[in-house]
């Protein structure tokens, strides 16, 4: 195959809009072997070894050997001082499913990713909206929005940790005022409040960023054939910015659920230590609660590979979003 | 040009004004309780208004958690994991987009399968792997009957050499968290649309593929690796786990762990004014980063995105 062909393949992949899933898996796993590669290249294996060499040794000592550990443990039952080792085949996985604490962990996951996401994005999609009216102070406006990017999860858990701390909490003290009876350290459920509260203040600028970027390239002239016909703003927004912007939106609902399901570890360990009672134990939690607290290893591992089937499906999907991205740009 | 509603645009402040509101609400009470004794800082109602021990509340907990060792441990190991993770993808996009090989497209896929799995659902392998980072090499050896050979020929036992305990080094800081291909994937997609003119006007002057590189492609890259750089430098800062895992010994640990151990537990003295002020040295450095060079974030943000 000459090069010049696998150039031409490649822009029609890229023009031809995907037709099901085999199409979106061929664009997706460029199989030919000339794909993605430049038509003018160089033919120095030694020196293209050279260059691979350290991304790969790093890899596979960091990467793939720890991941095959992984596959290998969760069928195997290991005595907590490493002495023995035992083939128990599927045994951890059922009992894992067995387990009332697997399975209220992710009941819990399920219900704080969903809540979660949809907090965000409508937050985030209302700043955005209202960022693309605004010509005055949009800049500060911007600064300050996004700030909570650069504060690490660990620090959004600690200030609410404060904010809504039963004894000494600003917050604390206005909601006792108020007469609620708020303790997150005894009520499981204020605790679910607080680590949700925490994890969208801190991910809202995430969607906001994209969400705004992408209302900024909506075309004008849409938007303008849209007004001459009489669509006042808000209905401007959900009739032709919103369809245009859907498939960043798609995008980001893949990337809060990847956020809520592993990004959130640091949030919970701070704020609750998945207490009380395990009400905030998430799955990701629950994979470093078992596997270095109680060491059971076994357990933990059968819990990894599951949270690796949920973010291998959840790469697809992103995957997946960011090509529909490119084929709905007008 | 679209005709501007008022009453639109007046409720949007007011939204946009909450917003920043609801961001910097967090912020103003730490500020507030930073700047209290731990006596005011159990009054009710909480104080409005910030106290006088803003500097002090500074100072104990900079020394409480010895943070000038922490700071260096955490630039250190920010350093490493930006420059160590754009070197590393740099040069591996530059060989699977830019040379022909055998198993061009296996190395390819080596490298992108990576993307599916995040390091927080690999903690405990990744452990070991960070604990005894010479056991593969070890036990290839004696599969291979490489060790038993050496040690029959120079009575030196292999085993015994090839010991590599990363725990408690900043190598075991960095290296797995540059284990995933997604600024190689970055710079890949940058990298295709480059004209090709460009690589053939190079090599009709006699460039070969490393001068290529250096003097064309990496100008090139400049904004892209500027943009990677600050996200970068927000992952490696931000970092919790791994430092938590990875670090048993206290002079190697990062500032967000400092932080961590000076938030008050339930039986100590509730010291919350040093914990929120020690809060604001340790975000410091990102939200300077994010205020200064929002627009190279911005972008290089949306753009990794795509």
């Amino acid at each position: 195959m000459l090069a010049s062909d696998a150039i031409t393949n490649r822009e029609d992949a890229a023009t031809r809009p995907p037709t099901g899933f085999k199409a979106w898996t061929r664009r997706l796993v460029p199989v030919a072997s000339d794909a993605g590669l430049k038509s003018a290249h160089f033919r120095k294996p030694g020196i293209a070894v050279w260059l691979l060499a350290p991304q790969l040794l790093i890899l596979l000592f960091f990467f793939f050997i720890p991941s095959w550990k992984a596959l290998s443990l969760a069928f195997v039952q290991v005595d907590p001082f490493g002495g023995t080792v035992l083939f128990v085949g599927l045994d951890n996985f059922t009992r894992l499913f067995a387990s009332a604490s697997y399975r209220s962990s992710a009941v819990l996951t399920f219900w704080f990713t969903i809540i979660q996401n949809v907090a965000t994005l409508s937050i985030a999609g209302l700043l955005a909206f209202a960022t693309d009216q605004v010509i005055r102070g949009r800049f500060v406006y911007k600064s300050v929005i996004l700030l909570p990017y650069a504060i690490a999860p660990v620090i959004s858990g600690v200030l609410w940790a404060f904010l809504f701390n039963p004894t000494v909490g600003p917050m604390a003290q206005f909601l006792h005022s108020l007469g609620l009876p708020w303790d997150p350290n005894r009520r499981p459920f204020d605790a679910q409040v607080l680590i949700t509260v925490a994890a969208v203040w801190k991910h809202v600028c995430y969607d906001y960023i994209f969400m705004v970027a992408a209302l900024l390239a909506v075309p004008q002239s849409l938007i303008e054939a849209a007004a001459l016909d009489g669509a006042r703003p808000v209905r401007r927004f959900f009739t032709v910015s919103l369809p245009i912007i859907a498939p960043t939106i798609f995008f980001l609902v893949v990337m809060n659920f990847t956020y809520g399901l592993f990004d959130t570890f640091a949030i919970i360990d701070a704020v609750t230590k998945g207490g009380p009672g395990g009400a905030t134990n998430t799955l990701v939690y629950k994979v470093y609660q078992d596997g270095f607290v109680l060491l059971d290893l076994g357990s933990s591992a059968a819990q990894s590979i599951i949270l690796m089937a949920l973010a291998i499906v959840f790469t697809i999907l992103q995957f997946r979003a960011i090509e529909r991205k490119v084929n709905y740009q007008v | 040009m679209v005709q501007r509603n008022p009453g639109l645009t007046i409720f949007c402040h007011i939204v946009l004004f909450l917003g920043a509101a609801a961001v910097c609400m967090p912020l103003y009470f730490a500020f507030v309780a930073g700047s209290l004794t731990t006596a005011e800082v159990q009054q009710t109602p909480f104080p409005w208004l910030p106290g006088a021990h803003f500097i002090d509340n500074i100072a104990t907990a900079w020394n409480e958690e010895d943070f000038s060792r922490l700071y260096i441990n955490s630039i250190i190991v920010t350093a490493g994991i930006v420059v160590g993770k754009i070197i590393i993808s740099l040069i591996a996009a530059f060989a699977v987009t830019y040379f022909r090989f055998a198993f061009r497209m296996t190395a390819f896929w080596l490298i992108f399968i990576s993307l599916m799995l995040p390091v927080e659902v690999r903690i405990i392998p990744t452990y070991e792997a960070v604990a005894d980072a010479a056991g593969p090499v070890r036990w290839f050896a004696s599969a291979t009957g490489l060790s038993g050979l050496v040690e029959s020929l120079t009575g030196y036992r292999l085993e015994a050499a090839l010991q590599w305990n990363l725990v408690n080094t900043y190598g075991g800081l960095i290296l797995p968290l540059i284990a995933s291909a997604s600024a190689t994937f970055l710079f890949r997609q940058f990298f295709l649309t480059i004209p090709d003119e460009l690589c053939e006007a190079a090599r009709i002057d006699g460039a070969g593929p490393l001068k290529f590189f250096w003097d064309v492609l990496l100008p090139l890259s400049r904004a892209n690796i500027a943009a990677l750089s600050i996200i970068l430098f927000l992952y490696g800062w931000n970092q919790y786990l791994w430092p938590l895992l990875f670090t048993t010994d206290k002079s190697m640990a990062t500032v967000m762990l400092g932080l961590k151990n000076l938030i008050p537990v339930a039986d100590a003295a509730p010291a919350w004014n040093i914990a929120m002020a020690g809060a604001f040295f340790v975000m410091l450095p990102p939200a300077a980063i994010i205020l200064l060079m929002q627009r190279w974030f911005a972008k290089g943000l949306v753009d990794a995105g795509k």
